[in-house]
């Protein structure tokens, strides 16, 4: 195992990262979209940006036009744009998409899409989840066999930038009678096909979820992405690939969160004194810092375990969701509650912080999804 | 291979040749741990064995150099003692707060003649240390001591009363901070001296605890004669080595909140207690809290190599050490007490062999002390407050 420290690579990644967030996508562009009712739900200036600093890339092998830098590296990306709350398809295209293309892609896929994704050109999304609660196995989504083809039927939710996405990767289940992860495949859906009806949902945090609906949808053959029935380790995979980057967004947002609460109580005055002098509000403040320090490192461990291929990746992943959701959830209700009745105004960032912090947390599955993933994972 | 992986397959090789498969299993009782000294009985020729083996080696101390006695192993190298240690689930050999504490500041603040006089016993387990710090008066308040050290030009005559000495009955010497200057400013004053406590005019008092057991002693100090070479460092600078043992301090009692090697795990344990039903532990409540504190303890392990990784690199922010004592304490008093909720009734069984004489039960009282002993939670909330938020 690699020592639990960044490389000098990452560290550089790690600066290029922090300056291009805060200079290009701070928390005032978020605000901004939302108060313009921004239809794309991010700026497309900033996603160009992105990709030709090759961000888009990272998680994308330079054999397909990807820089190849790894989960490690990617994570420099989502702790950054987690402090700003940066929108951007980072996660649904770079993430989801070019990780599930990575692994079940056939050479042609790989070629048509991921040199796309790194671009910024193409969108893709993947949709997996039906339940407003994450339980990726519990799929009615089905694909049947007919002449040369396939025709799917379901609904999916929780499709992060299905609204603007090129391309949707859905995963249906193909062998009739089958249960849980079994039997399960993935399609690359054009979303202008007919019979998608995508709906965008905005979110409390401002950014998208859409709901789709496949009714009767017919493609052909070559939309199969990867094996038939034979879904479940990829999807794996690609959530655990999915969760440690969602970790690190909450690492960095709770981070940001936590210092402009310190910061504050440095400069409020109450009672003719700053009111960090109060015993009462220290403690928590040292208490939230000592559950910082744990989710750096429950992080950087998963992401480096992703890029080694560690046996035990998934239980470290969902320790580190589910660490990370947790201590989110202290620090953005303590951002609310120190900052009196500042943090309730609108006017001021915390809401923001909040809003973002709980839809971060449940996607893909929240503390108690992780928990129970963790400790079935540990025998018990 | 790499000179690591020889290091590794060597270790390996030695510790499957050289450790008794009795030293191998979960220890039980306070028995089972070995404190060294010139007092302490054996508990089994295992033990012993395994003592003389590992202190040959200097693996009692692993990181300490060769010529006191240390096994003189790089940081990587201890690494890999420890993980191989654990991978067979070995029981440490020495339990010694000669090698925790008093080992590594003599090592760093103590003349050439010290480190040769208290070193090598420290290593072979011959000498048992004890720690004077706390005072009836001074417990939070550390450095408000008022044990005096009066200069009798080549010696000290020390009086004054300290208090909760870990096993002060069973120790062969003391570290002790005592007031050198009485009117100097209160950290300015203090120096650490060393001294046998067969000296006259020391003796010791056990304290019993709500666990029935008596780790802590009073002790008291009656003009006790102290040699001058005895002073570790300078004489009125003392409160620097003595923090510097608080920092060893904390991070060895925050120690606690990872699994020790030849402990049980707790989701084992809770497994052992309750059974699964359908993979899952069969009280959904106390899975929940099983699964949070594992998950927490995981975390704080991993919290605890990130930061010696950091070290190494030359990164990191300091100050980690209150962090880690205030976390790792109050994991394991919360390992304890969800111990005693998975056994029931059976954990709270205070008397009888069955029951290895109530272990559990005390063991869980004596972990609600993890978090007053070497600086209080709220005292390691106030120092993260004060030095790394600044908040004051």
């Amino acid at each position: 195992m690699a020592a639990l420290v960044l490389n000098e690579e990452q560290n550089m990644l790690r600066d290029a990262a922090q300056r291009f967030f805060r200079e290009n996508a701070p928390v005032s562009q978020l605000r901004g979209l939302r108060d313009t009712r921004d239809e794309t739900g991010f700026s497309t200036e900033l996603w160009h940006n992105m990709a030709q600093m090759g961000f888009a890339g990272t998680l994308i092998s330079e054999d397909f036009g990807g820089s190849g830098f790894g989960h490690v590296g990617m994570g420099q990306l989502f702790e950054q744009a987690g402090r700003n709350l940066s929108a951007s398809p980072l996660f649904s295209s770079s993430v989801l998409a070019a990780a599930t293309l990575s692994l079940a892609g056939s050479d042609e896929q790989k070629r048509a899409m991921l040199p796309a994704i790194a671009s910024g050109n193409l969108i893709v999304t993947l949709a997996i989840d039906e339940k407003a609660r994450h339980q990726p196995w519990s799929i009615n989504t089905t694909a049947q066999n007919l002449d040369g083809g396939f025709v799917i039927n379901g609904h999916k939710c929780s499709v992060v930038d299905g609204h603007v996405a090129d391309k949707l990767i859905v995963a249906a289940r193909t062998s009739i009678g089958s249960q849980d992860s079994d039997g399960i495949s993935l399609f690359v859906i054009d979303p202008g096909t007919d019979g998608v009806r995508v709906e965008r949902t905005i979110m409390a945090d401002s950014r998208n979820a859409a709901r789709i609906t496949l009714d009767h949808v017919r493609v052909d053959d070559d939309a199969l992405l990867g094996e038939l029935n034979q879904a479940h380790p990829v999807v794996e995979s690609v959530l655990n690939a999915g969760n440690a980057q969602l970790a690190a967004e909450l690492l960095g947002l709770s981070l940001e969160a936590f210092e402009r609460t310190v910061s504050f109580l440095q400069e409020r005055k109450q009672f003719g004194v700053v009111i960090g002098s109060f015993q009462a509000l220290q403690h928590r403040a040292a208490h939230m810092f000592s559950e910082l320090e744990l989710v750096k490192s429950v992080v950087l461990k998963a992401l480096v375990a992703l890029d080694e291929g560690a046996p035990d990746a998934s239980a470290l992943v969902s320790l580190a969701k589910a660490k990370a959701c947790e201590v989110a959830e202290l620090v953005t209700n303590e951002m609310i509650q120190m900052h009196g009745g500042m943090g309730m105004t609108d006017e001021f960032d915390a809401g923001l912080f909040i809003k973002r912090a709980r839809v971060v947390q449940q996607l893909l599955g929240d503390y108690r999804y992780h928990a129970d993933r963790f400790a079935l994972l540990h025998g018990f | 291979m790499t000179d690591l992986d020889a290091f590794r397959q060597e270790t390996r090789d030695w510790l499957e040749e050289n450790c008794p498969p009795a030293m191998r299993t979960p220890m039980k009782q306070e028995g089972d741990q070995c404190w060294g000294g010139r007092n302490f009985q054996f508990s089994s020729d295992d033990q012993r064995i395994w003592l003389e083996r590992m202190a040959a080696r200097g693996w009692t101390a692993p990181d300490w150099p060769r010529e006191y006695g240390g096994g003189g192993l790089s940081q990587a190298e201890h690494k890999i003692l420890r993980e191989e240690m654990a991978r067979i689930r070995a029981r440490p050999p020495l339990s010694s707060f000669g090698v925790w504490m008093i080992g590594p500041a003599i090592l760093k603040f103590g003349s050439e003649s010290l480190k040769r006089q208290h070193l090598p016993a420290i290593v072979r387990g011959e000498i048992r240390w004890c720690q004077g710090y706390s005072e009836p008066g001074a417990g939070s308040d550390l450095a408000g001591l008022q044990t005096r050290a009066e200069d009798h030009d080549d010696h000290f005559v020390v009086n004054g009363q300290k208090i909760w000495t870990s096993y002060a009955d069973q120790a062969d010497w003391m570290f002790c901070l005592v007031r050198t200057d009485p009117d100097a400013r209160k950290q300015l004053g203090i120096s650490l001296v060393l001294f046998d406590m067969t000296t006259p005019g020391v003796s010791t008092r056990p304290i019993k605890l709500i666990s029935g057991n008596s780790p802590f002693c009073e002790t008291f100090l009656d003009d006790v004669r102290v040699e001058k070479d005895q002073v570790v460092g300078e004489i009125n600078q003392g409160w620097t080595i003595a923090k510097y043992l608080l920092t060893h301090e904390r991070e060895m009692i925050g120690g606690m909140g990872r699994t020790a090697a030849g402990q049980q795990t707790l989701p084992d344990f809770a497994v052992d207690s309750v059974g699964l039903e359908n993979g899952r532990l069969a009280d959904g409540l106390l899975r929940a809290e099983v699964a949070r504190w594992a998950i927490d303890a995981k975390a704080f392990e991993l919290t605890a190599e990130r930061v010696l990784d950091e070290a190494k690199a030359g990164q990191g922010v300091g100050h980690t050490s209150a962090m880690l004592k205030y976390y790792g304490t109050e994991l394991n008093k919360r390992r304890q007490e969800l111990m005693i909720a998975l056994r029931g009734s059976d954990g709270l069984v205070w008397e009888g062999e069955a029951s290895h004489h109530g272990a559990l039960p005390r063991m869980w009282l004596r972990s609600k002390g993890n978090s007053i002993e070497g600086g209080t939670s709220e005292i390691q909330l106030n120092v993260i407050a004060r030095n790394i938020l600044a908040l004051q």
